[in-house]
């Protein structure tokens, strides 16, 4: 997978949305949707991030495009700042990014052709191809995607859910990108289909050797596609470690119930699995707990957690957590 | 049934436990502009008392469009025939009237999304007691105890004060436990749920699960509940309904269908759904193509463009749904040997 340079370097990344409203139009706060995230990915790699709503995944991996301005923060990207670019240096590197999105039906345009569709971004960062080029491309991509080159002139209502992803899929493949962003690719597609989506996913990342940032609330599918891991709860990095060490020995509090959360299709497993319920509801990213976001959830939280905000320790195998608990 | 762990046998509900609900050959049909399209084919299936049954299946094969038609709440290009009873009473193509008298006390249900299911220009304290009101008879005050009890029951912290809240002033979590308490209040011997966790988070849902689970146990409610989670089936039910364009493909206990599936749709299935407890190395299994888009009247098994193991036969005839022992059902041509 990784020759061991960082493709891309996040640094105490923020979003903080302002909310209006008021008599008069001022700012009553901020969300902090996503609030100091630092971490680093190396060309080849899937990292997979994880949390529930609200926790700030989509925002992050929109804000590591520049789609979203951060308030604050770094990301260096192949040796530059990537916020620190004027416009069309960074429409320059944006053919490099892509993204694919949850709807996949939502995302494509119901008046362009596949055909239109899958070429569009050819024909923007390389005007100078002929027509035929153009289309030899994206038939070849199509190919690549499973989808049947003899479908290229319909358009997307025509598909199926699953095959509306691979046209998404297509499109952002087309420039041969360094780093894919997958916004929960798979959530809205029917088992059968899901698992079809996910190997392609990784089929292509195989062959192209594009990094994965590939965010979800399904810890099984991450489980499956991912290098390493992240947890992310209220804007704030929970945990992060290496895909079999996290599984195998989830150190944060909030990731060993989100784990034990989850069933399994296991009826046998599921009889005899222990019962941790987390219990309550996500607090509002407008006004955060104080001191460790999660300490209104946890059934190991003590004064010191309300008080004092964990730092992120390295617990060997670069398994990070941000708990004052740990290993009591 | 080999196991290594104590306590493993699932505590299957009595064996001569009523029957609450009967449905027989349900079929569902809609009218579509080019005439009418089935949605559902000759369903039949049984509930008993404090019984959990599972029904799972794509996008698209039915599973929800058969809690609707037991409730009388298909979409008016809809239509249904066959025989459902509901503790010996009819419930197919009823008045509403008439189905009112049981729909929301002795028979209720609970929807994917809350938020469109609760009226929001009302308190929650005026939709929990408008049902006790209405089929119980009770007073204002009486009423509004008892809901409190109930938002206690589900859960919700501070229910006295809450009560008076509306829908939206409750997290997408605390709205689908005020629509359960709604579809509990009046004890019914019948919970339908529809995907009642789908839009919820994963710490959120496995509250609302094990909310489920002790109705069934305590109250002895009969739970049918329809969702694309194998994982949810696993926790929560006792059988399973695997549906497939409209069909039932199999039905059968939790273990029969988890550890000895006879159908390739629910091989497949099992096979192609990632787990959180083991890593697969490679390519995940799949099912090829794609689901059935249109629901037409096709001959055949609906699964047979898909199926591994098809035969000419397949195409030309749907397999009839095999009963064996204990409700354990298949409908595969190729399973009959």
């Amino acid at each position: 997978m990784a020759d061991g340079s960082t493709l891309l370097s996040v640094q105490d990344l923020k979003v903080h949305f302002p909310i209006k409203g008021g008599i008069i139009a001022g700012s009553l706060g901020h969300v902090r949707a996503v609030d100091g995230v630092s971490f680093e990915l190396k060309p080849g790699e899937t990292l997979g991030i994880v949390g529930e709503s609200g926790c700030g995944k989509s925002t992050l991996g929109r804000a590591v495009l520049r789609l979203i301005e951060a308030t604050e923060g770094r990301v260096v990207w192949a040796g530059q700042d990537l916020f620190g670019l004027d416009d069309k240096t960074m429409r320059g590197q944006r053919r490099q990014m892509q993204i694919i999105f949850q709807d996949p039906l939502a995302s494509l345009d119901p008046r362009m052709s596949v055909e239109t569709i899958i070429g569009k971004p050819l024909r923007t960062f390389h005007p100078e191809l002929a027509r035929a080029e153009v289309r030899k491309r994206v038939l070849d991509t199509m190919n690549q995607v499973g989808l049947s080159p003899a479908m290229a002139n319909r358009y997307p209502h025509e598909f199926s859910g699953g095959q509306c992803q691979r046209i998404g899929i297509a499109r952002a493949i087309i420039l041969k990108p360094k780093l894919l962003v997958c916004d929960e690719p798979v959530s809205a597609l029917d088992v059968s289909i899901q698992a079809q989506i996910i190997n392609l996913l990784m089929e292509l990342q195989r062959s192209l050797g594009v990094s994965l940032l590939f965010i979800s609330h399904n810890l099984a599918v991450v489980r499956h596609i991912s290098h390493r891991v992240m947890v992310l709860y209220l804007g704030k990095v929970m945990e992060i470690a290496e895909r079999d060490d996290f599984y195998a020995r989830p150190l944060h509090p909030y990731s060993q119930g989100l784990i034990a959360a989850v069933p399994i299709a296991d009826p046998r497993i599921e009889r005899n699995r222990e019962r941790v319920l987390l219990q309550g509801d996500i607090p509002s990213p407008i006004n955060p707990p104080s001191g460790c976001r999660f300490r209104t959830r946890c059934p190991k939280a003590t004064e010191i957690c309300a008080a004092e905000e964990p730092a992120m320790r390295d617990y060997g195998q670069a398994h990070f957590a941000a708990c004052h608990h740990i290993g009591e | 049934m080999l196991s290594t762990r104590t306590n493993a046998e699932p505590v299957a509900p009595g064996g001569d436990a009523r029957t609450v609900l009967a449905v027989q050959d349900l079929s569902i049909q809609f009218k579509l502009p080019h005439g009418w399209v089935t949605a559902v084919d000759r369903v039949s299936f049984d509930l008993k008392q404090g019984e959990v049954v599972g029904i799972v299946g794509e996008s698209g094969s039915g599973k929800s469009q058969i809690l609707l038609s037991l409730m009388g709440l298909l979409a008016s290009n809809g239509r249904c025939s066959g025989d459902a009873r509901f503790e010996g009473q009819p419930l197919l193509n009823r008045p509403p009237k008439e189905l009112d008298a049981i729909r929301g006390s002795a028979m209720s249900m609970i929807f994917q999304d809350p938020m469109t299911s609760l009226n929001p220009y009302m308190r929650v304290s005026d939709q929990l007691t408008e049902v006790l009101i209405a089929h119980q008879g009770k007073s204002a005050s009486e009423a509004l105890e008892t809901a409190i009890e109930m938002l206690d029951r589900v859960r919700i912290p501070e229910a006295r004060r809450r009560v008076r809240f509306y829908p939206h002033e409750f997290s997408g979590g605390m709205r689908q436990r005020v629509m359960i308490a709604m579809a509990l209040l009046c004890k019914p011997d019948l919970l339908f749920a529809d995907e009642p966790t789908t839009a919820l988070d994963v710490t959120v849902q496995a509250q609302i699960l094990e909310l489920i689970a002790e109705l069934a146990r305590d109250l002895k409610t009969a739970v049918a509940i329809v969702t694309h989670d194998l994982g949810v089936i696993a926790r929560l039910c006792d059988r399973v309904i695997v549906l497939y364009g409209g069909r039932i493909m199999e039905q059968g206990t939790i273990d029969e269908i988890f550890y000895d599936p006879k159908h390739p749709y629910t091989k497949g299935l099992l096979a192609s759904t990632p787990r959180l407890d083991e890593q697969v190395h490679g390519a995940l299994k799949t099912i090829p193509g794609q689901p059935r888009a249109a629901m037409g009247d096709i001959p055949g098994c609906p699964f047979e463009p898909r199926c591994p193991i098809r035969v000419e036969h397949c195409k030309a005839e749907m397999p009839v749904l095999r009963a064996g022992a204990g409700g354990r059902a298949v409908a595969c041509h190729m399973s009959e040997s």
